[in-house]
């Protein structure tokens, strides 16, 4: 079998990125690159349902505390940390979709959606964050309040609670985990359910009219981001060995959306480009006093709002297709209305 | 007489005051092709959206094959067979032709067949020479035959369009004519319009709303040669 242009340039991305995989350690600390691999799965998963479904989620943050939390309330009852980690998936997957179908059957607009999933994460944090009296408790694990969770078994071997995953490991592990996990969104978009969840972010009403139960596919859509959020949590939660109510936080709902925006969300590397680099930026930053963080990635913001609002994504695969092929495609202006896969004529080719 | 496929009893739709759909008692038989006409806010796009689920009406009822269809929704309207396109192009802009299609293909056929299914629509309507190209990327008239592709491809056995050839010129209207011919061999049709011109090249039953309700309802020559029904276009009260 030939395989085609695109599974070509999916086997030399995942290539590009295993080999980044070994050499950033080389020059970044992989405590630091931990947490960017984590962040980027974070932002892929608003990248899915903002970029592919048309669904701008305010509260994606909510998944990933809910995951983290999950993952340790539920790693201090079990121990061996298999279970959680799955379970730290399926707790926020399960809330997005309960969410979600409310949402959507509901058949809020778009304006309330972003109101709602915003006061529904507020509402977590300020739970958590009240949670500090002993009587909060799930099973044997004490919520804390303010002072979140610490002191839970973090990941391990499957199946060997004390051969701990931790830093170089911990690392290759993430990485492996974001590498499947884009590969995963990569053939969901190309799917049949993909398309047609493409097709709804696109216009809705055409969707409807071609028969298409728009709020079943937008639910199903918002609970795989609400999941692959989770996971990103789980692995935080692994990471940070603690979890806390800050984890809930607007500010951390408004930097993924920050990441997305930046890297754009018309293609599934985008909010990983964004995650990444805003990432560094922000590490960075943080070793100096001389410059407000947040007055820098407001800058940033709006430079990319007025100026780039596709966002760097086909900037750098434009870079990447000259690298490649040479070829050059005319047709930016209409790309940022859709996702780059569905976009070719006949995908299944 | 052929067999009723769609009928309204009594129907409303009223916004506030408005009596945008007022007692309307419609019926359509196998293989009709019936125009709908009437001057600017008769209410004609009003009962379009009413048959289509897109609007809620307020009383009345509405069958399609003998099943009440009232309050479904559109996507279960569609879902019974049935081909919409609203006055409004309503496509996927950022998606290419091909693609605009497969996904009404793909909503009844597996993937194999929805892709066969997508090339006889497009040798079908004529536009092998677009296939690629975005929605957003193309001119007016070739949007709507674009639609008629989508809404051809998931083998409706009755069909509503709302103003099919707004906009349209010359070439591209008698484009829209073949198409919709074409399609009346295998659908019922319904067809919202204003163009006289359009619809004495294509209709025969006439249904003219006027103020929400249905004013006359004949054959084509009739309508047109009616005093009423000029009156009621050049902006008279009857
Ligand atoms: N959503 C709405 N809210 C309030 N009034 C409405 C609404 N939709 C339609 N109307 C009113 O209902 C009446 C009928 O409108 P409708 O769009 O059905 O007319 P139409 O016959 O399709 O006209 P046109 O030929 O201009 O398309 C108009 O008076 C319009 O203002
Ligand atoms: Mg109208």
């Amino acid at each position: 079998m030939m395989l085609d242009s695109n599974y070509k340039n999916l086997i030399i991305g995942v290539f590009l990125a295993i080999v980044c995989m070994l050499v950033l350690p080389y020059f970044i600390e992989y405590y630091t690159l931990s947490l960017l691999i984590i962040y980027s799965i974070l932002a892929l998963s608003l990248g899915l349902v903002w970029g592919f479904g048309g669904i701008l989620c305010f509260g994606q943050a909510a998944f990933f505390g809910l995951g983290a939390y999950s993952y340790a309330v539920f790693a201090i009852n079990i121990g061996e940390s298999t279970l959680p980690f799955l379970l730290a998936i399926i707790v926020p997957a399960t809330f997005a979709f309960i969410l979600g179908a409310i949402m959507f059957y509901g058949r809020l607009t778009d304006v309330y959606l972003g109101v709602i999933t915003l006061v529904v994460t507020l509402i977590l944090f300020r739970f958590i964050n009240s949670t500090a009296s002993p009587e909060y408790m799930i099973g044997t694990a004490h919520l804390g309040g303010f002072n979140g969770i610490p002191n839970f078994q973090t990941l391990n071997i499957p199946g060997m609670p004390d051969a701990y995953i931790w830093d170089l490991d911990f690392y290759y592990v993430c990485f492996v985990i974001l590498i499947l996990s884009y590969l995963g969104l990569h053939f969901l978009v190309r799917s049949s359910f993909g398309r047609v969840s493409i097709g709804i972010g696109q216009n809705e009403q055409r969707a409807e009219l071609i028969g298409y139960d728009v709020r079943k596919y937008k639910t199903i859509l918002f609970a795989v981001g609400g999941g692959l959020a989770g996971l990103a949590g789980a692995l935080y939660a692994s990471w940070a060995e603690i979890v806390t109510p800050g984890l809930f936080s607007l500010g951390q709902s408004a930097e993924v959306i920050i990441w997305c925006i930046v890297g754009g969300v018309t293609r599934l590397s985008g909010p990983i480009f964004g995650a990444v680099i805003l990432g560094l930026l922000k590490y960075y930053l943080g070793q100096q006093t001389l410059i407000d963080n947040n007055l820098v990635f407001g800058v940033i913001l709006v430079i990319f709002v007025l100026f780039l609002p596709q966002g760097l994504a086909p900037a750098i695969s434009s870079v990447w297709k000259k690298l490649l092929t040479a070829k050059k495609s005319t047709r930016n202006k209409l790309r940022k209305r859709a996702p780059r896969q569905m976009q070719r004529g006949h995908l299944n080719e | 007489m052929n067999e009723i496929v769609l009928e309204t009893h009594n129907l409303n739709m009223h916004f506030g005051g408005v009596k945008a759909v007022n007692n309307v008692d419609f019926t359509l038989r196998e293989n009709e092709l019936r125009c709908l006409i009437g001057p600017n806010g008769a209410g004609k796009s009003t009962f379009f959206k009413c048959l289509t689920g897109l609007n809620k009406p307020t009383s009345g009822e509405i069958y399609i094959r003998g099943e009440e269809t009232t309050h479904w929704h559109t996507h279960q309207i569609s879902r019974l067979g049935i081909g919409i396109k609203t006055q409004v192009p309503n496509v996927m802009d950022g998606l290419s032709v091909w693609e605009n299609i497969w996904l009404s293909a793909r909503r009844y056929h597996d993937v194999k067949q929805a892709n066969r299914r997508v090339e006889e629509v497009i040798e079908r309507i004529k536009i092998g020479d677009i296939t690629k190209k975005l929605l957003g990327e193309l001119a007016h008239g070739q949007r709507q035959r674009v639609e008629l592709a989508i809404v051809l491809a998931a083998d409706p056995w009755l069909v509503i369009l709302d103003e099919p050839a707004a906009g349209m010129t010359g070439q591209d209207v008698e484009i829209m004519v073949d198409i919709i011919r074409e399609i009346n061999r295998s659908a019922a049709m319904i067809i919202v319009e204003h163009d006289m011109q359009f619809i004495q090249s294509i209709a025969n039953q006439v249904t003219v709303f006027y103020q929400g309700s249905i004013l006359m309802e004949d054959h084509v020559d009739n309508v047109l040669a009616d005093q009423k029904v000029r009156d009621v276009y050049l902006g008279r009260n009857v």
